[in-house]
This record gives C-alpha cells, sequence and structure tokens, in this order.
C-alpha cells in the first residue's frame, strides 16, 4: 500500500515541479496536467473514488482548456518563453519557499500521528445523503459561487464593446 | 513511513511547489496554476485524514468537494482576469499590472 | 417446441447467453488462484481491443461505401469481394509509408499526441457493459470515469495542433479548445437526469434501471419517454461534436484550415489519429446506448432469446450507421454558429431537461390518469423549450431567397 502510494506520490510530484520549472508556458500547462492526473492516480489508491473522477473531470477536462486557452489568447508566440526571473526575486521567493518547506516538514515528521485502520471508502449513496442532507445550504451556495463566476467572467473576460456582428 | 505521513509529506511538496511557482515566477497563469496547485494540497490533506485518521472524516469529503468546485470558479474568474489585463497592458507579467486604473 | 419448453426459465440462464463467461473460465479455470483475475483482466482487454479493433476497420469501410452509395458511386470494392479486404490494405500503406515530423515541430508533443489520443479513446470502453455480466471493470462512478477519460481526448488535438508549429494547426487547436468548452457543457447536463431517475452512477445500475417494460409492450428505456428522448438527441449532437465528426468537424476543416491538426501527420500517426476518432466515437454510442437505449436489454421479453450482448452490438451499429448518415447529409457548421448551438440552444434544452427528470423522479409512483399527466408535462417541458428556444436560434433567418443569373 505504502509503496503503491509513494510511486503514485512521485507520478504526481515529478510533474508539478517540473511545470513550475520548464520556461515554456504550454509544456507548464502540459504539465500540470499530467500532475493533476497523477492526484487523481492517488486519490483512487487512497479510496476515494468519486472524488478522484470529479478532480480528473473538473481538472483535466476544465480548468486546463481555460487554462490553455488564456495562454494562446495571450500571445504564447512572445510571451510563452519568458526571460528567466530576476536572481533578487528567485533568491528571496526561494528561501521564503525553503522556511515554509522546512516548518512542513518538521512539523509532520514530528509529530506523533495517531496509527489507526484505514477508515472504509464511503459508499456514494451516502456521499449524495450527505450532500442533500446536512450539507444542502453549502452545496446550494457553491452553486451560486459558480454561477457569479461563470457571469463574472464573462464580464471580465468580454470585449468592452462586444461587437454586433450577426451571421447571415 | 505510514500512509498518513506520506500523504501529508507529498501534500506539503505540492503546497511548496506552488508556493515556487506563485512567488518565484512572475507569469499571472503560472501563479494561478500555482494557487490552483496548493488548494489541491489542501484537498488531499482532508482526504488524508478522512482515511487514515481518527475517524469522523466524512466531512473532509464532501469538503474537498465543495473545495474543487470552487477552485474551478476561481480559475474562470482568474484567466478572464488574465485576459483582461493582458488586453489592458499587453502583457501577463504580475508586476507590470502595479497600477489602479488602468 | 420441445425445445423452447425445455428451454430455461430465465433468459440469464441460457448457454449462448453466457457462453462469453463459459469460455472465460475455461481459459483461466487450469491456472493458480493468484493469477486468475490477472489473467480474466488482460482477456477483458484482449477482447475489447480484438472486437473494436476489427469494428474501426470495417467501419471505415462501411463508411466509404455508405457514403459512396449517398452520393450515387459504389465505394472500395477492389480489395477482395466487394471490397472487404480493403482495411487491411489501408493498414499496409500507413505502415509501410514515411514518418515525416517537420523541423520546427515540438518532437515530443507532437510524438505523443496520437498516441494518447488512442490510449484516452480506449480506457473509457472499460467501463461499457457489453452484456449481461460483461463489463471489464465495475465501479461505483462508472460515468464519471467514462466522461474524466473522454475530456482528457480533445487534450491530445490540442497537442497535436500546437506541437505541429503550424498556423492552421494551431487555429485547429484553438478550435478544438473552443469546441470542447462548448459541447462538454450539454454533453455532461444530458447525462445528469438519468443518473437522477436511474438513482445510480454505475453502468449496470443505469442499465439494470432500464429492464422490464410498461404493459408488457413498452421498454422502460430512458430514450423513450419524454425527458429522456430530449436527453438523448442533446447526448447523440454534444457526441457528435465531442468527437469531432461532421457537421463538427471544424478542427481538421479541410477546405478552410487544409485538415487542421493533421496537416503535419502522415504515415501511421495519421492512422492513429483516424482510429482515435473511430474509437471515441463508438465509445460515445456505447454510452449512448448504455444510458438512452437500454443498454443489452432487449426490446421485447420474446426476443430476449437472443444474447443480450449481440442486442447491444445491434445497437450500437445503429448509433455508428446514424453517424455515417449525418456525415453524408450536414454541411460543416461555421465556429460561431457551432458555439452558439451549443450555449443558446443544447445547454438551455438540457437544464430544462434536469427539470424534468427531477420531476419524473419524484413522480415514479404515479399511476392511472396522474402517470398519464405525468407523461403530458413531461412532453411539455420538452416541445414547449424546443420550439421557443429553435425559434430565438433561428430568429432573423428569412425563408431562403434564392437568386439565378437572368438570361
Amino acid at each position: 500500500m505504502t509503496l503503491l502510494l509513494a510511486i503514485l506520490a512521485l507520478v504526481c510530484l515529478v510533474p508539478a515541479v517540473a511545470a513550475v520549472l520548464v520556461r515554456n508556458l504550454i509544456h507548464s500547462a502540459l504539465l500540470f496536467v499530467l500532475a493533476w492526473l497523477g492526484l487523481a492516480a492517488f486519490y483512487l489508491a487512497v479510496g476515494a473514488e468519486f472524488i478522484a473522477f470529479a478532480h480528473a473531470l473538473v481538472y483535466v477536462g476544465g480548468v486546463s482548456m481555460v487554462v490553455l486557452f488564456a495562454v494562446l489568447l495571450t500571445r504564447p508566440g512572445r510571451e510563452s518563453a519568458l526571460p528567466a526571473p530576476s536572481a533578487q526575486r528567485a533568491l528571496g521567493g526561494l528561501v521564503a519557499v525553503s522556511l515554509v518547506a522546512s516548518m512542513l516538514g518538521s512539523s509532520i515528521f514530528w509529530t506523533r500521528l495517531p496509527s489507526v485502520e484505514p477508515t472504509p471508502p464511503v459508499p456514494l449513496r451516502r456521499l449524495g445523503e450527505l450532500l442533500a442532507g446536512p450539507y444542502l445550504v453549502a452545496l446550494l451556495l457553491v452553486g451560486l459561487i459558480l454561477t457569479v463566476a461563470l457571469i463574472g467572467g464573462l464580464l471580465l473576460a468580454a470585449p468592452r464593446r462586444p461587437s454586433e456582428g450577426g451571421d447571415a | 513511513m505510514s500512509p498518513l505521513h506520506l500523504c501529508l509529506a507529498l501534500s506539503a511538496a505540492l503546497f511548496c511547489t506552488g508556493l515556487v511557482a506563485v512567488l518565484v515566477r512572475g507569469n499571472a497563469i503560472l501563479v494561478l496554476l500555482g494557487v490552483e496547485l496548493m488548494l489541491n494540497a489542501a484537498n488531499l490533506n482532508f482526504i488524508a485524514f478522512w482515511r487514515f485518521g481518527p475517524g469522523g472524516g466524512e466531512a473532509g469529503l464532501v469538503f474537498v468537494l465543495f473545495s474543487i468546485a470552487v477552485a474551478a470558479a476561481e480559475a474562470a474568474v482568474g484567466m478572464a482576469l488574465v485576459i483582461a489585463v493582458h488586453r489592458h497592458l499587453r502583457t501577463i507579467r504580475v508586476a507590470a499590472a502595479n497600477r489602479l486604473k488602468g | 417446441m420441445i425445445l423452447a419448453a425445455a428451454a430455461p426459465a430465465s433468459p440469464a440462464d441460457a448457454w449462448l447467453e453466457r457462453a462469453p463467461l463459459l469460455l472465460r473460465d475455461a481459459l483461466t479455470g487450469w491456472l493458480p488462484d493468484a493469477l486468475r483475475p490477472w489473467v480474466a483482466a488482460l482477456l477483458s482487454i484482449a477482447t475489447i481491443l480484438g472486437v473494436f479493433g476489427l469494428l474501426f476497420a470495417y467501419m471505415t469501410l462501411a463508411e466509404r461505401k455508405i457514403l459512396g452509395r449517398i452520393q450515387n458511386r459504389p465505394g472500395p470494392n477492389r480489395t477482395g469481394p466487394f471490397g472487404l479486404l480493403q482495411p487491411f490494405a489501408d493498414a499496409i500503406k500507413a505502415l509501410t509509408k514515411e514518418d515525416i515530423v517537420p523541423r520546427a515541430a515540438d518532437q515530443v508533443l507532437h510524438f505523443l499526441a496520437p498516441v494518447v489520443l488512442v490510449a484516452l479513446s480506449l480506457i473509457g470502453l472499460a467501463v461499457i457493459p457489453f452484456g449481461r455480466n460483461l463489463v471489464a471493470v465495475e465501479l461505483e462512478a462508472s460515468v464519471l470515469y467514462f466522461f474524466a477519460a473522454g475530456a482528457a481526448t480533445e487534450l491530445s488535438i490540442f497537442m497535436a495542433g500546437w506541437a505541429s508549429r503550424n498556423k492552421y494547426s494551431l487555429l485547429a487547436a484553438m478550435r478544438a479548445l473552443a469546441q470542447l468548452i462548448s459541447y462538454e457543457v450539454p454533453l455532461l447536463l444530458s447525462m445528469v437526469p438519468v443518473v437522477v431517475v436511474a438513482g445510480s452512477l454505475s453502468t449496470t445500475g443505469i442499465v439494470a434501471a432500464q429492464g422490464g417494460w410498461a404493459a408488457g409492450v413498452w421498454p422502460h428505456w430512458h430514450a423513450l419517454t419524454p425527458w429522456g428522448f430530449s436527453a438523448f438527441g442533446v447526448f447523440m449532437v454534444a457526441a457528435l461534436a465531442e468527437s469531432n465528426r461532421s457537421p463538427f468537424d471544424l478542427p481538421e476543416a479541410e477546405s478552410e484550415l487544409i485538415a487542421g491538426h493533421l496537416t503535419e501527420y502522415s504515415g501511421f500517426k495519421y492512422a492513429l489519429f483516424f482510429m482515435a476518432e473511430y474509437l471515441g466515437m463508438a465509445a460515445l454510442s456505447a454510452m449512448g446506448v448504455t444510458l438512452f437505449l437500454g443498454g443489452w436489454q432487449a426490446p421485447l421479453a420474446v426476443l430476449e432469446f437472443i444474447p443480450s450482448y449481440v442486442w447491444f452490438g445491434m445497437k450500437l451499429l445503429l448509433l455508428l450507421l446514424g453517424f455515417i448518415w449525418i456525415r453524408a447529409t450536414f454541411p460543416r457548421l461555421r465556429i460561431d454558429q457551432l458555439t452558439r448551438l451549443s450555449w443558446k440552444f443544447l445547454v438551455p434544452l438540457a437544464l430544462v431537461n434536469l427539470v424534468n427528470g427531477g420531476l419524473w423522479a419524484v413522480t415514479s409512483d404515479w399511476t392511472g390518469a396522474a402517470g398519464v399527466a405525468r407523461w403530458v408535462v413531461s412532453a411539455l417541458l420538452v416541445v414547449v423549450p424546443f420550439v421557443v428556444l429553435g425559434r430565438s436560434l433561428t430568429a432573423g433567418y428569412g425563408p431562403r431567397t434564392y437568386r439565378y443569373a437572368s438570361p
């Protein structure tokens, strides 16, 4: 179990690190897709089947498309190969990240975590009952957020004066 | 290493990778992708504690679903913002977008 | 007559029905217990690859033949009897052709795109129940798995278009993305009421929910209810767009984009793209059969002696022939017409249908006069939005006037 999880963790982590390091934006976005697929496989291995498929559907099918579209709409030819960040900025960022990493790492590995039997997977029906029962208000709110985000995204991205081009 | 440790370590590593994307790379799209990666790391923690934690974690699973939905909304609005910024400034470097009035 | 009387009571026990399972057990029976599930999994993979590979080969032939007949020409008829060996001749030709990669292309992505596309088109087939107990992978959320796998296919078309470093290919890549974003929404929305009514996200559960007959003759298939009929229509239109088939084959529009993302591909990689197109089409049709046409269920109780996988195959072939017929009949849409059709017609229709499906699920115990009212309300909820949306979509298109050159 742990070995499988470790392999999947690498499958997820290596593309993610590569995505942050490569210069080409399209490569970066595609590597992110790979990392998300790895994460979905990890969820699957952990036993969260529904979450894994929902994650793959939303990230690989939705978010990645939007990202690629944004990359193409913002002139990939000129800006996809960005200049390397300035040394000062890179150094500052790396120092901050290594501080966070050491904090997280030490807190994870020096904490004695309870070792209990894995919880059995939740049946899909139970998840649905939870969503439609105690979490109904939250579900509706999320639907509202998505609708508002959709309209807001449209308003932001649409040209100021939409050209009224009728098609004959 | 127990599975819980492994999940938490992966989550921390993903979070730091996302942080690198946000802090070091100045590209708006990569910044947004980094934020998505950090959200994924948080989701992974929820799932890890549901599965290998001391029980009662069903709420965590539900929360992950909500988190995925909000992340999708964030991506849509974020990319719309990137396109709008690009239309104004002809660049998507975050450092260039430093004025309140375009 | 004696034979019929001696036939087993349940169609599930018929010998032909169980033949695939018996064959599998015979092939894996001598193996040690630890190995058996692995070999069984390999066998099902091999079967799916073999059956759908052959289906792909003969779909290309059938398509060329039928298109030919519709256009008043015979189609390929020289290789073998009736041209039956044509697919194999094509395969040999594709294998022996030179594989050209443009120097400016992104070498890795250019190679990966067709491979990923074929792989993604295949993995969706794993959760389709091809017959009673004939499903390769049993999952609790298999419908979600199918669409998650299918969502990534357009990504590889994008990869192909972008990696070619060709402006036509890049345009194709952008069109592919726009098309996917537009049609993924109605595809998923049309599937939701089925899940609501069947009360299950697993394909086997959905097929099981469609068993039985109303009044002994009217199958409980979802396509034979008002909401289901509408959802089936939306699903099939979106499936056409998702598999890049005419009239939605904008990414490869040969008249404007010189075949788009396929421009810089040759030889076997080109053949792989074709294979992926047909496999994707077959996978989506198989999902359509599963969700709406009762899966492997027979249309009439007296016809249950025909094995379930034969019924599934017949329904699948019917939908695939529909795809070919549509290709021969409709002209290609323009990109703005394509997105308009999705956002202004299919998505609202599917949203109304969501309510409709919910109503159907809530009123499932109505019988008699209330049952009739249920059908009428559901039908109204389909027809009225269809007419209103259709009118608003075609508003401004007057009756076409033809002008001829005066003599």
